[in-house]
């Protein structure tokens, strides 16, 4: 494997069973990029997913997965990483799956500033049950679920990260996969907790923040932004309407949860044997 | 033998007082057997402490006191019908006005500040019994030493303090415990959940993650203790279902992995569970039980989780569940499992209840020797062709550590195919769901077999599970006194059953009676099922406290 030169087709190219013109296409070649770019080879990485369509781009490429439940894809990849610091692990689910269903481990996993990526194709819709509203979904979006359009209001999770002082704290658009690809390889590179919330049409059940919808505002940071600035991140983090700030957002250099585990710096507990003279120890404190 | 109840409020000291005259009395060459009983409060309220003492091994809770440590009132008027007559002593303050004989009045506020009237008690309880005054000294000093060493003297003086009072003032005590000889070897003084603990680290666990319940947060404590020379992770998840994920993700990269609870986290776990059928992922689940349903009575002790730990998880999929019956079993089923686990890539439960968990005994240290932790999961030299869920005869396949070669690891929860996509190919499922089924045939290799004593052919057979195994044996021996044929059944594993190993034993005895702290006979109603034998009547307890030999004896003779 030392031998072999990295190219994009060691991260396979599979059969997907999106719907032909989705975003999450476009998500899928921008990962692959980053991960070129990060130069990870397939089995360096360990992709966590939960359940809904965002989550099945795991199984469309060549990297280990563990394609686990609906919202557990956050405490999976803690686990996962504190066992094996030297994997590279990237949480990726959608809007439902991470800041619905998995909202309490999204607050938990930025709080750790766990080192793991995390993706969120944030199409601000349930996509794999058909359409129903999202934690993301704009006041007043109708589904069957809500004819008379929902009454609440829609989660920021990019300003929630910022208020929360998240480790690194991005917003790509799956339709600049480029832009997008260099955020998600630095969000890699990010020595902690990284949040990528990436807006992606759903062409099926999402007829409101469409393609076009996402264009027409999504708009980079300037080349002079600096992410170091909370006060400035805040208020960019807040900014959704006519205009959408992408980038990097957010960044800081707090240091990451595993490095307070003193055996997570000596390669991870893994499975070692027991050391039966410290055990020996430990019995005796008991006598 | 004797029994100490010592009763107050929470806040006064009452587990520390127990806990020091427990390991002076072990010092000084006695056993014993701790019970203890607590309210859910903090301060306030009604706890006990009992320790069953003598120079025989103590094994079960009984109910007749003979000292009874009053550190207040209700005390008193609780416990005073529980005193054998003639041979009880009551001790308590001098202020206390109550009508009864036998009682010790200590001047508790002239000997010390009220602080002090945990080891006030202390010593003069030590002393009445003749323990050597030094030894209880050294035990207080001990156990305030890492605190302050001003503070360890000022207790070591409160002892001193005490002895004097009782060798001159106290009445002479008509309740005495003959001589012992200290023990040649240190005896471990430790309760079923530093057990399950220590049998956890002697099993090769490497990661725990949990969120506090009672009554299993004191296994996570231990653990977490000795996290850093035992090299592995301790974390704390923000709930339950992050708990069980955690450990799920841990195990899947490579490290032996558990998670404890009890019955209401259990319920958020379920989901978990089912995680860990489906992707094979070896996974140790300790369900600590207490009283439900909901909340229940959160710090007392039932055994109605059975059913709930057979069947809690959606789908089907080969699990194992134990339920160690001695503190000494929650060690050695503990170091076990893991390796259980990772021999069926399953969930493996284990059953344990607020009263093993809270019971003290003194036990031999345990050997590391005797355990078998998991062998680790070698990278293969094969790469690219690896296939997690390759079908094979027993059902297990060939398990690989993500990153530890250049083999791909990759699992789901959806069915899925041997290379661990997604499908939905029917033939690809039925072929999956036969394969996963298969490995229950490990399950049943592994079998720890029930343990039966007592005559053959009994006309009085008491099946039972779990902690009340000694309760059990002590009502049995008891019985046989009085000359009744009487045998005991006990399962430490209840899942999965081989009745070839059992049904004899039930069909041979005259009588058969199920023992267990649950208000449904969950376990006879297990044992139906599976083998269609109706037991003849029941036991039934789920007052929240513990299955005692008087119990037992009671409910047979009312039958
Ligand atoms: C415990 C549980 N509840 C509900 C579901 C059903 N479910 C599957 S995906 C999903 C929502 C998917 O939405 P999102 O996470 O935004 O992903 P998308 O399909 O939009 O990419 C739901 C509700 C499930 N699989 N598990
Ligand atoms: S339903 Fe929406 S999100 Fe799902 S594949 Fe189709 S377009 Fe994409
Ligand atoms: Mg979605």
């Amino acid at each position: 494997m030392n031998e072999h030169t990295l190219t994009i087709k060691d991260y396979g190219t599979r059969e997907t069973a999106w719907c032909p013109g989705c975003g999450n296409f476009g998500i899928l070649s921008a990962l692959k990029q980053a991960l070129l770019a990060a130069g990870l080879a397939p089995h360096q990485v360990l992709m966590i997913s939960g359940i809904g369509q965002a989550a099945k781009t795991p199984q469309y490429l060549n990297t280990n997965f563990f394609n686990g439940l609906h919202g557990r894809a956050l405490p999976v990849a803690t686990g996962a990483r504190l066992a094996n610091p030297a994997l590279s692990v990237i949480a990726e689910s959608g809007d439902g799956c991470m800041y619905g269903e998995g909202g309490n481990h999204f607050l938990a996993a930025i709080r750790r500033n766990i080192n793991i990526t995390v993706l969120v194709h944030n199409n601000q819709v349930y996509g794999l049950t058909k359409g129903q509203a999202s934690p993301t979904s704009g006041t007043g979006f109708a589904t069957k679920a809500q004819p008379h359009g929902i009454h609440s209001s829609a989660f920021n999770p990019v300003a929630v990260a910022v208020a929360m002082k998240a480790g690194f704290v991005a917003r790509g658009f799956s339709g600049v996969k480029e832009h997008l690809a260099d955020i998600i390889r630095q969000a890699i590179a990010h020595e902690g907790f990284a949040l990528v919330d990436i807006l992606q049409p759903c062409v099926s059940f999402n007829k409101v923040n469409t393609f076009k919808w996402y264009r027409d505002r999504c708009k980079p940071l300037p080349d002079d932004y600096n992410p170091q600035d909370w006060h400035t991140a805040m208020k960019t983090a807040a900014t959704w309407g006519d205009e959408i700030p992408v980038g990097v957002i957010f960044e800081s250099s707090a240091p990451s949860y595993e490095s307070h585990f003193p055996v997570c710096q000596t390669g991870g507990p893994g499975s070692g044997p027991v050391d039966s003279e410290a055990f020996g120890r430990v019995i005796n404190s008991y006598a | 033998m004797l029994q100490i109840l010592i009763g107050g409020e929470a806040g006064q000291g009452l587990v520390t007082l127990g806990d020091l005259l427990a390991r002076s009395l072990v010092k000084s060459g006695y056993h014993i057997h701790v019970t203890q009983t607590i309210m859910s409060r903090i301060r306030g309220g009604h706890n006990t402490f009992s320790i069953c003492v003598g120079r025989e091994r103590q094994t079960a809770p009984r109910e007749p006191v003979n000292i009874l440590v009053a550190l207040d009132e209700d005390t008193v008027r609780l416990h005073r019908n529980a005193l054998v007559p003639d041979n009880h002593l009551i001790i308590l303050d001098e202020g206390v006005s109550i009508e009864a004989e036998n009682c010790v009045y200590v001047p508790y506020k002239k000997l010390a500040e009220e602080r002090y009237l945990n080891v006030i008690a202390l010593g003069v309880v030590a002393s009445l019994l003749g323990l050597d005054k030094t030894l209880v000294g050294d035990a207080v000093a001990a156990s305030f030493e890492s605190k302050d060493d001003a503070i360890a003297q000022a207790n070591r003086a409160a002892v001193d303090d005490a002895y004097a009072w009782a060798t001159q003032t106290a009445p002479a005590t008509i309740v005495a415990l003959e001589p012992a000889q200290p023990a040649d070897a240190p005896r471990l003084v430790i309760n079923g959940n530093e057990a399950l603990a220590l049998g956890a680290l002697a099993g090769g666990v490497k990661f725990c993650a949990f969120y506090p319940m009672s009554p299993a947060t004191s296994i996570m404590l231990n653990l977490a203790r000795h996290a850093d020379i035992m090299g592995l992770v301790v974390e704390q998840a923000e709930d339950e279902i992050a708990a069980i994920n955690m450990a799920i993700g841990a195990a899947f990269s490579g490290c032996p992995a558990m998670t404890a609870t009890s019955g209401g986290g259990f319920a958020l776990m379920t989901e978990g569970v089912s995680l860990a059928g489906m992707t094979e992922t070896p996974i140790v689940i300790v369900i600590a039980q207490r009283p439900g349903p909901a909340t229940g009575l959160p710090t007392r002790t039932e055994q109605g989780d059975l059913e709930f730990a057979l069947h809690g998880g959606h789908g089907e999929f080969p699990r194992a569940i134990f339920a160690p019956g001695t503190i000494k079993a929650c060690f050695e089923q503990m170091s076990r499992i893991f390796a259980l686990a990772e021999a069926s890539q399953g969930p493996v439960i284990l059953l344990t209840d607020q009263f093993l968990a809270d019971s003290y005994q003194d036990i031999e240290p345990f050997s590391i020797q005797k355990t078998t932790p998991p062998e680790p999961v070698l990278p293969s030299d094969t790469s690219q062709l690896y296939s997690r869920y390759a079908v094979t005869d027993s059902g297990v396949s060939p398990r690989r550590i993500p990153g530890a070669g250049t083999e791909l690891v990759d699992v789901d929860s959806d069915e899925h195919d041997e290379s661990g996509h997604i499908t939905e190919d029917l033939g690809v499922r039925i072929k999956m769901m036969n394969k996963r089924l298969r490995k229950t045939r490990i399950l049943l290799n592994n079998i720890v077999p029930p343990d039966y004593s007592g005559d053959t052919n009994p006309d009085l057979l008491l099946m039972s599970w779990g902690s009340s195994q000694e309760a059990v044996t002590e009502a049995a021996a008891r019985f046989r006194d009085t000359g009744k044929r009487v045998g005991t059944l006990h399962f430490s594993q209840i899942w999965p059953l081989d009745p070839e190993l059992f049904i004899n034993h039930l069909c041979g005895a005259g009588r058969v009676v199920c023992v267990e702290g649950n208000a449904t006979g969950q376990f006879a109603r297990l044992i139906r099922r599976e083998t269609g034998f109706e037991v003849h009547g029941h036991i039934l307890r789920y007052d929240g406290l513990p299955l005692t030999p008087e119990y037992i004896m009671g409910g047979i003779e009312h039958e």
